[in-house]
């Protein structure tokens, strides 16, 4: 099996993952805690057009959909808590991809593209683009450290947040942008239709099963971590998109999240029946 | 000087006046109940006095200096809103991350910081509460973390919105019991919310009752009588004693919806008993 680090496109492949995986587990943690997965997840579909579009122009699709993503976040965050922004989500997310096709339709030289950019290939990434994802992965993770404090306050405690001082705005808006940097970062390795599983699934997991924040994130890096080696490894293996294990995985391991809150309950009922009830207060 | 001053204070919100040409002061040390039924303006006061909104006209004094967003003399327990409720942190995280929450970096608790947390929980009993997960918490005691939050960093005076919702009468009771307790030991002002001026009884030692866009201020005795609520709702309220229990009841028929609220919440406490 080790065999695989041989070739120089798996190598690619692992460090690419192993650094998207780092932002995507602690970024995922603060959109899942802040219940703004949804927004991610539209995030990434507005990559789409912006990607295509670039190359239509002549760019690099990579910096086309980080721009719009960027943009996409700062508007996102723009429309706030008002009403109906599901709805507004919502559309931007199917314009995104309409406008994507769109682009495509005028480039039709480059097949390959449409499936890459919603699929993911994290197989054919260049060693130039590690270094590329390395920098900004760094940028990404020195901002949210730099806001996570304020941020995890005004997170679980908005209310209390403003009124010692918390800048929940710009905030906000600082977080939504760190999030469009790590969705650009994660549609290199699962594509924009897949980021959900690679940002969310490690955080959502976590987030069941610690009651403590840095046990929190440890655990949801660790497992964006393990859920790309393992998915690189089968794979490699299977011969099978290394986007499919991916989210099969992460699907994996928030079901079994759930499941052990099953049993947590249960043994609680039963606790109830037989032992001594407690206060109910 | 006291804790608060409020000189012809008017406050509108959305283009409605909730107060308008409002005065009253509150001494150092004093524990307040502040009433009257929904929208009524409770929760927009301290929201002024948070610093959160500005008032549209007249003069307000916190502590000595005029209304300031985050104010860390200012201990606040918002509105029950249910979301740290599901959350899976315990009690002591949760507090931990509000304090100093305000500071950039990376939320990593000094041993300062955690040893402030834990002082606050103390005080409350709540130091076995604070290793449990929020979402096995009952509301009195989650109530109880909540006002240890409140209390992190020694903080003047107190602002607490609502905090006796969804409690039952004993869990009520002994919430009031700790905030007074605390109040008189620390002589700070509390500001304290209620839907119903009965679990205050006997700890209060002012009430401040708003309505109308207008408040009145004194003790129970002299603001909860017929003559003060009648002029303070414009309609005809009657308020019967009976057993040390209180109850308003505005004239029937011409019941504002919101004074009939606060008229059945008194009617079901007292068949709760």
């Amino acid at each position: 099996m080790f065999a695989m680090f041989d070739y120089e496109f798996m190598r690619n492949a692992f460090a690419a993952a192993t650094i998207v995986a780092l932002v995507a587990g602690s970024i995922g943690y603060f959109l899942v805690l802040r219940g703004e997965t949804f927004a991610g997840h539209a995030l990434s579909h507005v990559g789409f057009p912006g990607a295509t579009g670039a190359v239509l122009i002549g760019i690099s699709p990579f910096v086309g959909l980080t721009v719009f993503t960027a943009l996409a976040g700062i508007g996102i965050s723009l429309i706030g808590e008002r009403g109906q922004r599901d709805v507004a989500i919502g559309l931007v997310l199917t314009l995104s991809l309409g406008l994507g096709l769109l682009f495509l339709h005028f480039y039709t030289s480059y097949a390959g593209m449409a499936t890459n950019l919603l699929f993911g290939n994290v197989l054919g990434i260049s060693r130039q683009t590690v270094w590329v994802l390395l920098v900004m992965a760094a940028v990404t993770l020195i901002v949210l450290g730099a806001i996570s404090r304020p941020l995890l306050f005004a997170s679980l405690q908005p209310e209390l947040a403003e009124a010692k001082g918390v800048p929940i705005g710009p905030l906000s808006t600082a977080f939504m942008i760190v999030v469009a940097l790590a969705t650009s970062l994660a549609i290199q390795i699962v594509g924009v239709l897949l980021v959900f599983a690679l940002m969310v699934a490690p955080a959502a997991t976590s987030l069941r099963l610690t009651r403590h924040f840095a046990l929190g994130i440890a655990l949801s890096v660790g497992l964006a971590v393990s859920i790309v080696w393992m998915s690189l490894t089968l794979a490699y293996v299977t011969d099978w998109p290394t986007s499919f294990w991916i989210t099969a995985l992460g699907s994996a391991f928030y079901a079994l999240s759930r499941l052990a809150d099953v049993f947590k309950t249960l043994r609680v009922a039963k606790l109830a029946r037989t032992g001594p009830l407690e206060k109910i207060a | 000087m006291s804790a608060i001053d409020f000189e012809d204070v008017s406050i509108a919100l959305g283009g409605r006046r909730i107060l308008s040409g409002v005065s009253f002061s509150i001494e150092q040390g004093h524990f307040v109940g502040v009433l009257g039924p929904n929208g009524a303006g409770k929760t927009t006061l301290f929201r002024t006095i948070l610093g959160l909104l500005t008032a549209t006209s007249g003069k307000i004094s916190v502590l000595g200096s005029p209304p300031a967003r985050g104010n860390a003399a200012i201990g606040y327990i918002p509105q029950w809103r249910h979301t740290a409720a599901q959350l899976n942190f315990t009690g002591f995280e949760l507090l931990l991350s509000a304090y100093a929450g305000n500071r950039w970096g990376l939320p990593i608790a000094s041993q300062q910081d955690r040893k402030a947390v834990e002082a606050a929980l103390e005080r409350v009993g709540g130091r076995e509460l604070a290793g449990r997960a929020l979402t096995e918490l009952s509301g009195g005691e989650r109530q109880r973390l909540f006002i240890a939050q409140a209390l992190v960093g020694e903080p003047k005076l107190l602002l607490f919105d609502e905090p006796l919702i969804s409690l039952d009468p004993a869990h009520q009771r002994s919430i009031v019991e700790l905030v007074r307790d605390i109040s008189r030991e620390r002589n700070i002002a509390v500001l304290f919310s209620a839907h119903e001026v009965n679990p205050l009884l006997g700890a209060v030692d002012e009430v401040l009752y708003l309505g109308q866009g207008k408040a009145a201020i004194g003790t129970v005795d002299e603001v909860v009588n017929e003559r003060v609520l009648s002029a303070l709702y414009d309609t005809r309220v009657h308020v019967i004693r009976t057993e040390g229990r209180i109850f308003v009841v505005a004239e029937g028929g011409e019941v504002d919806d919101h004074l009939h609220d606060h008229a059945v919440t008194g009617h079901a406490t007292m068949q709760g008993r």
